[in-house]
């Protein structure tokens, strides 16, 4: 069964300007263990299908499945874990504190409060930095407390949306690096929303790429790079073949403008 | 020494002008009675000097000035004797004084301690009340539509109404019910606090982004949970930023509730003064309002500063 199911997804935003196509026929399905990622120009709706999934905004047409439920059910059911562009940890909390957040809302023990927070900070390799406070990390190191929040209650779906997108080349490379590894060992189904063709291609088992106006899917490539990937495949020849075919879709949404 | 080195200038600044701003402001009875005393000003007699410039007069009579500065009952006493009668209605008062704490055990009913103290009491429980109903509406006013679009207008129209207008009549009609003394002054107090506190919560409330809303919703987080856990750790710097302005509202509630009744306290005292013309005492009650008022906003800031440390303020 598929983890995410979406057949003839439509978004329409009623604004002062009239109607707004935000999604458009819309079909995808995603398998668990899945690393998605959602490449294509700002507007072309990657994130606003990525908040359909969490249930954040409800489509206007189609249907649309989350582990066999509609996105609403499965967010009640707290069916994934979300990881917005901005880390936006508590400054109050220390980061101890702030990946207890959710456990502390969704009623887990202290005991497990505690083991589950030591758990994800390993994960994340934020182990010592328990007792620190936000602004005492670098921007990276914040992004991936954040990831460890989103992490802690041990959803089966990851989603992400452009979380690196405001790190520098370096830190992405190694959070990117960092992220594969993780995925490797939780065997999560991750979704992510990027505009770097290198990132997609790198993380992904499948690249959605989006066009704009009106928001839809113009191509699915199914990623032939193995599992492990280091950091230097992205000089190999398949790695930039896929790299190719991505850009060679991106540039067919734009002559439709 | 650099924290106080701009302080002290402006100090500086401030008695310079007032004790030059003396001798224009009392130069009439300081003439009249250097005319007492024999000396002969220009023109001549203190009903044909009534209309006169003051400015003009004190350049016609430069040598006859030197009391300016320590004339009773004058118009504008100079710092030192707003000093002196500090000195003399709080220590002195309270240490030789017959009504005094040291001999007859209770404070002087003449000191400005004491009326500081009256003061002082309905000011707290006037802020207390003030700020306890300022954070529930803004509470309101937040999760409720229609608390927002009923509430908010009234509190902003409720502080349009001028204060002195409307303390007699809270006083008298409190009264007709049988409230009277700390509590209705209090009442005014917290009438002019609550406002800051309600306009400072509500934006303090609001201040979480969409993005951190969405977090907690996401976590399928119930409303009281997304209140304590983020709208009011969110609030806080709002918080004690409106507390400052509310305590000093407070103060100047509680004053204002103490014109009408002359039952002792700072506005009393200040009141009485203007009564008998004894301008020391009004400005001497005036700095005590206003040593008050700054303790009290200090001490806000200080359990702010260490309240945000707690919670990992960056420092």
């Amino acid at each position: 069964m598929a983890v995410i199911e979406a057949s003839g997804l439509d978004l329409t935003f009623q604004t002062n300007d009239g109607p707004v196509h935000a999604l458009r026929d819309v079909n995808l399905s995603v398998e668990q263990g899945d690393f998605v990622s959602f490449i294509g120009p700002s507007g072309c709706g990657k994130t606003t299908f990525l908040r359909c999934i969490a249930g954040l905004e409800t489509p206007t047409g189609g249907s649309l499945a989350v582990n066999g439920m509609t996105p609403d059910e499965a967010r009640r059911a707290r069916a994934y874990g979300y990881v917005f562009q901005a880390a936006g940890l508590y400054p109050w909390r220390t980061i101890g504190g702030n990946i207890r957040l959710p456990l502390e809302i969704m009623g887990f023990s202290r005991a497990d409060q505690a083991e589950r927070v030591q758990k994800t900070l390993e994960l994340v390799d934020l182990a010592g930095f328990e007792k620190k406070f936000p602004w005492q990390l670098s921007g990276g190191m914040q992004q991936r407390a954040s990831i460890a929040r989103a992490l802690a209650f041990d959803a089966d779906i990851l989603l992400m949306d452009e979380p690196f997108g405001a790190l520098d080349e370096i830190v992405r490379d190694k959070l990117n690096e960092e992220l594969l590894k993780l995925w490797a060992r939780t065997e999560k189904t991750i979704g992510f929303v990027t505009h770097s063709i290198p990132e997609a291609v790198y993380l992904s088992t499948k690249i959605v790429v989006m066009s704009p106006r009106p928001g839809r899917i113009t191509d699915v490539i199914e990623s032939t790079l193995p599992k492990d990937r280091p950091l230097d495949i992205r000089d190999s020849k398949e790695f930039i073949d896929i790299a190719h075919r991505v850009r060679e879709g991106l540039r067919a949404g734009h002559v439709d403008d | 020494m650099n924290r106080f080195l701009p302080v002290l200038t402006v100090v500086a600044a401030i008695l310079a002008v007032w004790y030059v701003a003396c001798i224009p402001m009392n130069v009439q009875e300081v003439l009249t009675n250097a005319e007492r005393a024999g000396a002969v000003v220009e023109p001549e007699g203190a009903a044909n000097r009534r209309d006169l410039n003051r400015i003009g007069l004190v350049f016609s009579n430069t040598e006859h000035l030197g009391a300016s500065w320590s004339t009773e009952r004058a118009r504008l006493p100079s710092p030192h004797q707003i000093a002196a009668e500090l000195w003399a209605s709080t220590w002195q008062e309270e240490v030789y004084g017959r009504r005094g704490i040291v001999n007859s055990g209770s404070f002087s009913n003449r000191s400005l301690i004491y009326h500081g103290g009256v003061t002082l009491g309905a000011t707290f429980v006037g802020f207390l009340i003030g700020s306890a109903l300022g954070v529930l509406l803004a509470v309101g006013i937040v999760h409720s539509r229609t608390m927002d679009r009923s509430v908010m207008p009234w509190a902003i129209v409720s502080q349009t109404v001028p204060i002195v207008a409307l303390a007699p009549m809270i006083i008298v009609v409190l009264y007709s019910i049988g409230i009277n003394g700390l509590l209705p002054k209090a009442i005014i107090s917290a009438y002019l606090s609550f406002f800051p506190v309600v306009v400072g919560m509500v934006k303090g409330l609001r201040s979480p982004d969409a993005m951190q809303l969405d977090l907690l919703h996401t976590y399928h987080a119930s409303k009281s949970q997304t209140f304590w856990k983020l709208r009011l750790p969110s609030s806080v710097p709002y918080l004690f930023t409106s507390l400052k302005i509310g305590i000093a509202a407070s103060l100047v509630g509680a004053i204002v509730g103490e014109l009408p009744v002359q039952r002792g306290g700072l506005g009393a005292r200040m009141l009485g003064g203007s009564y008998y013309g004894q301008t020391e005492q009004i400005w001497a009650a005036l700095f005590v309002a206003a040593g008050l008022a700054a303790t009290m906003v200090w001490l806000i800031g200080w359990i702010e500063a260490r309240t945000l440390r707690r919670m990992g303020v960056q420092p």
